[in-house]
C-alpha cells in the first residue's frame, strides 16, 4: 500500500527524471520552507492575514496584483530564454521536442493571462478610484475575490510544471491536439482549470470597474471629464465583460469533450475542431485589445503630464478607445484566414481588420500633437512612452500587412507573425504598463524609483527588443515557421537566430536591472514629501498624500474639469483662494473579509480534483465554494464607519509628514 | 453593501431590487423552462426540426425571464446602462451566431 503510493508519487504525480525540473522542484521546495520560516520567525502570519490576505482595499489589492505579475514575468521570461537558447543551437537538443512544446505553451499562456492581465488589473486598482475621486471600487469584496481567483488559477496552472506535467498544445490549445486523443496527459486539464478559475476573476473585475466608473465618480465629474486612463479602463472593461464569457464557454466545451467524452471539437462523432478555433478567437482578438487599451490610457496621461499640456484631441481619443473596443469584436477571423472559409469571408474580415487600424493611428497623432510645442520633461515614464510610439507604429503596420488575406497565406504562423505580435505586445503593452508603473509608483509607495538604474533598464530593454525581433521578420520571410525546436543547418537561419537570442538575453539583463532598481530604491529610500510626486500631476490622484490614506479622500472632491488638479494648482498660483473646507463626516468603508481567500482555495482544490479525476477531492472543493457563498450571503456585518476624530488624526499625521 | 445611511460611499441611488414574490415566480418559471425541453428530448416527443425550434423558443423565453425577474430591466432609472449593455450583448450574440454560421458553412463544404 505504502509502496504503491510511493510509486504513484514518483511516477505520476511529480515530474521526475529531468534535471531542469528537479532543480525547479528543489528550489520551489526550499523557497517555500524559507518563506514559512521567515514568516514564523518575524511573527508576521497575523500581519499577512489581516493586512493582505483579507484586505478589500483597492490599493493593496493592486499591489498584490503587481507583485504576482512581476513574478510571472520572471517565469515567462525564463521560458522565453530557454526557447531562444534552443533556437540558437538547434542541433544540440538543449530542449527535446516535447519539452520545447511545453515551454512555448506555458510561455504564451503565462505572459498574456498571468502577466499582462494581472499587471493591468493592478494598475486599474491602484489608479482608477483615485483618479475619479472615489474611496474604493464599487464592489470591494468582489474585487478581493477576483484577485484570489486569479492568483489560485495561476498557481494551478503553474504547478503543472512540477506536478502532473505541463500543457503542450500551444497557448490557445487547438483541438484535435488538445483533445484526449492528442493530449492524453494531465497538462491540458491544468490549462483548462487554471484559466477557467482565473477567468471568473477577470470577468468579475471587468464588471467591477465598469460599475465603479459609471457610478462612483466624484461629484461633478461628467463622463467627458474623466482622465484618459479611466476612459481606457472603461473601454477595456466593457470588452472584458463581453469577451470573457466566450472564453469560458469555449473551454468548458473542451472540458466536456475531455472529461465526459463529448464530441464538440473531436474529429469523429460529428465534432469539428475548426469550431473551436472560430470560438476561441472571438475571445482572443478582443483580448489583445483588452490589454493594449489601458496602455493607450497610460500613454495619454503620461504625455500630457510631462508635456505640461492638455491632451490634444480629448474627444477623438475617447471616440477612438470606445470604437476600438466595439470593433475588436468583428475581426477575429484574421487569425485563421488560411482555414479556407472562402473569399467573401476573408475579404470581409480583412477589411474590418484594416479599419481598426484607423482609430489606432488617430491616437498616435494625438500623442504627437500633445508633445508638439510642449515643455517636455524626460522622466522615466515619458521615456517609455516615447520609445513606444515608433515601436507600435511598426508593429501596427506589420499587422496591416498580415491583414491582407492573400499575403497572410505566406506570413501565417511564420516568424513574421511572431515578430508582429511581440512588437505590439512588448513595445505596446509591456512598455505601456512599465510607463504606468514608474509613473504611479510614488503614488503607491511614497517614493520614486532610482533614475540612473531605470535608464539602464530602459536602454537595455529597447536595444534588446530590436536586436531580438527585427531578425525574426527576416526569418519569417525566409520561411522559418513557429513551434519547431529544430531546423537544418543548410537552411541558413542560424546566424539571424543567434542574433535574436542575444537580443533576448539583453532583455533578460534589463529585467535584472529593474529588480536591482527596485531593491536599490527601497534601500536608499527617499520619501516623497508631496503627494504630487512629479510636480506635473494633472488628475485627482495627485491631489492627495502618497501613499493615500485608506479612505483616499478625507472629503470627496468637487470636479469641474478633466484636469481638475492642474486647474486647482493654476487657481492657487493665481491667488484664488480654495473654497472653505466642508466639515468632515464619518466615512463609510467596507470591512475586510477572509471569505474570498478561502473560497479561492476551495476553487483550487476543486480544480485540482477535476484535473486528476479525483471525485473525493473535487466534491469537497465544490461544497466548500458553495458554503463560502452561503456564508457571505448571510453576513450582514460587512461595513463600518471611520469616525471623524480618527480621520482628523490620520490627516494631521499626513500633514505632519510634509 | 450599503446600510440606510450611505453618505460618502457613492451608493446614494438605491434602485429597487425586486420582491420575494417576483423572485419566486422567476425561479419557478426558469426551472419549468429548463425541464420542458429536457422532457421533450428524453421522451422523443417530437421530430428533429420541431425539437430544435422548441428548444430555441424555450431558450429565448428563459432569456427574457432572466432579464425581467432577476435583472430588473423595467425598474431601471435614467441613464439606462443595463439596457445599453443588453443591446450591445445582443449585437455580440448575433455576431457570434451569424458569424459562426457564415464562417463554418464554407468549411464544411471543403
Ligand atoms: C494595427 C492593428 C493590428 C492589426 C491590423 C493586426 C493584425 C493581425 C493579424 C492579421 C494577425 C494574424 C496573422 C496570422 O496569424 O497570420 C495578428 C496576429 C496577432 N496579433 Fe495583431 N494586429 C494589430 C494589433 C495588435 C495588437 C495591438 C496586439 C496586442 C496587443 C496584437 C497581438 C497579436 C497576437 C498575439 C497575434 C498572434 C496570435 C497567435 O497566432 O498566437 N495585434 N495580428
Ligand atoms: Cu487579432
Amino acid at each position: 500500500m505504502l509502496k504503491e503510493f510511493w510509486d504513484f508519487l514518483m511516477n505520476d504525480f511529480f515530474i521526475t527524471g529531468d534535471p531542469l525540473i528537479l532543480g525547479a522542484q528543489v528550489s520551489i521546495g526550499l523557497s517555500m520552507v524559507a518563506i514559512v520560516i521567515a514568516l514564523s520567525y518575524f511573527k508576521k502570519w497575523r500581519w499577512l492575514w489581516t493586512e493582505w490576505l483579507t484586505t478589500v482595499d483597492h490599493k493593496k489589492i493592486g499591489i498584490m496584483y503587481v507583485i504576482a505579475a512581476l513574478l510571472m514575468l520572471f517565469r515567462g521570461g525564463v521560458d522565453a530564454l530557454l526557447i531562444r537558447t534552443q533556437l540558437a543551437m538547434p542541433q544540440l537538443e538543449f530542449l527535446h521536442a516535447g519539452h520545447y512544446n511545453a515551454i512555448f505553451t506555458t510561455h504564451g499562456v503565462i505572459m498574456i493571462l498571468f502577466m499582462a492581465m494581472p499587471l493591468m488589473f493592478g494598475l486599474f486598482n491602484i489608479v482608477v478610484p483615485l483618479q475619479i475621486g472615489a474611496r474604493d471600487v464599487a464592489f470591494p469584496y468582489l474585487n478581493s475575490l477576483s484577485f484570489w481567483l486569479f492568483f489560485f488559477g495561476a498557481m494551478l496552472f503553474n504547478v503543472s510544471f512540477v506536478i502532473g506535467g505541463s500543457p503542450d498544445a500551444g497557448w490557445l490549445a487547438y483541438p484535435p491536439l488538445s483533445e484526449l486523443s492528442g493530449s492524453p496527459g494531465l497538462g491540458q486539464d491544468f490549462y483548462i482549470w487554471g484559466i477557467q478559475i482565473s477567468g471568473i476573476g477577470s470577468l468579475a473585475s471587468g464588471i467591477n470597474f465598469v460599475v465603479t466608473i459609471l457610478k462612483m465618480r466624484a461629484p461633478g465629474m461628467k463622463l467627458m471629464q474623466m482622465p484618459m486612463f479611466t476612459w481606457s479602463v472603461l473601454s477595456s472593461s466593457i470588452t472584458i465583460m463581453f469577451a470573457f464569457p466566450i472564453l469560458t464557454v469555449t473551454l468548458f466545451l473542451l472540458f466536456i469533450d475531455r472529461y465526459l467524452g463529448a464530441h464538440f471539437f473531436t474529429l469523429d462523432g460529428g465534432g469539428n475542431p475548426m469550431m473551436y478555433i472560430n470560438l476561441i478567437w472571438m475571445w482572443g482578438h478582443p483580448e489583445v485589445y483588452i490589454v493594449i487599451l489601458p496602455a493607450f490610457g497610460v500613454f495619454s496621461d503620461v504625455v500630457s503630464a510631462f508635456s505640461k499640456k492638455k491632451l490634444f484631441g480629448y474627444k477623438s481619443m475617447v471616440f477612438a478607445l470606445m470604437s476600438i473596443s466595439f470593433f475588436s469584436f468583428f475581426t477575429w477571423l484574421h487569425h485563421f484566414f488560411t482555414m479556407g472559409s472562402g473569399a467573401d469571408v476573408n475579404a470581409f474580415f480583412a477589411v474590418t481588420t484594416m479599419l481598426i487600424a484607423i482609430p489606432t493611428g488617430v491616437k498616435v497623432f494625438n500623442w504627437l500633437f500633445t508633445m508638439f510645442r510642449g515643455r517636455i520633461t524626460f522622466s522615466q515614464p515619458m521615456l517609455w512612452t516615447i520609445a513606444f510610439i515608433p515601436c507600435f507604429v511598426v508593429g501596427g503596420m506589420t499587422g496591416v500587412m498580415l491583414s491582407v488575406a492573400p499575403a497572410d497565406f505566406q506570413f501565417h504562423n511564420s516568424y513574421f507573425l511572431i515578430a508582429h505580435f511581440h512588437q505590439v505586445l512588448i513595445g505596446g503593452v509591456v512598455f505601456g504598463y512599465f510607463a504606468g508603473l514608474y509613473y504611479w509608483w510614488p503614488k503607491m509607495f511614497g517614493f520614486k524609483l532610482h533614475d540612473g538604474l531605470g535608464k539602464w533598464a530602459f536602454w537595455l530593454w529597447n536595444i534588446g527588443f530590436y536586436v531580438c525581433f527585427m531578425p525574426q521578420y527576416a526569418l519569417g520571410l525566409m520561411g522559418m515557421t513557429r513551434r519547431f525546436n529544430e531546423y537544418n543547418f543548410d537552411l541558413g537561419w542560424q546566424p539571424l537566430n543567434i542574433v535574436s537570442t542575444v537580443g533576448a538575453f539583453i532583455m533578460g539583463l534589463a529585467f535584472i536591472f529593474q529588480v536591482w532598481q527596485i531593491a536599490h530604491s527601497i534601500k536608499f529610500l527617499k520619501k516623497e514629501k508631496s503627494g504630487d510626486a512629479w510636480g506635473d500631476g494633472r488628475t485627482l490622484e495627485w491631489s492627495i498624500p502618497s501613499p493615500a490614506p485608506m479612505y483616499n479622500f478625507a472629503r470627496l472632491p468637487e470636479v469641474s474639469s478633466s484636469d481638475e488638479w492642474w486647474e486647482e494648482k493654476q487657481r492657487r498660483a493665481n491667488g484664488i483662494k480654495p473654497k472653505p473646507l466642508a466639515p468632515l463626516e464619518p466615512i463609510h468603508m467596507p470591512k475586510n473579509s477572509g471569505i474570498p481567500f478561502i473560497m479561492s482555495v476551495f476553487f483550487f482544490i476543486a480544480g485540482f480534483g477535476f484535473v486528476w479525476h479525483w471525485t473525493w477531492m473535487l466534491v469537497p472543493g465544490l461544497i466548500g465554494v458553495a458554503v463560502c457563498m452561503f456564508a457571505r450571503s448571510f453576513d450582514y456585518d460587512t461595513d463600518y464607519y471611520i469616525p471623524v476624530d480618527e480621520i482628523e488624526r490620520t490627516e494631521a499625521a499626513l500633514k505632519g509628514g510634509h | 453593501m450599503g446600510g440606510p445611511n450611505t453618505h460618502g460611499h457613492g451608493h446614494d441611488e438605491h434602485e429597487s431590487h425586486g420582491s420575494l414574490k417576483s423572485y419566486v415566480i422567476g425561479f419557478v418559471l426558469s426551472i419549468v423552462l429548463t425541464i420542458l425541453p429536457l422532457v421533450v428530448v428524453l421522451n422523443d416527443m417530437m421530430d428533429r426540426t420541431p425539437t430544435l425550434i422548441f428548444i430555441m423558443i424555450m431558450a429565448i423565453l428563459q432569456f427574457l425571464v432572466q432579464l425581467f425577474f432577476f435583472m430588473h430591466l423595467r425598474e431601471e432609472k435614467k441613464p439606462r446602462f443595463n439596457v445599453m449593455a443588453l443591446i450591445f450583448g445582443v449585437v455580440i450574440l448575433i455576431t457570434i451566431i451569424a458569424g459562426s454560421i457564415w464562417i463554418m458553412t464554407y468549411n464544411s463544404v471543403g
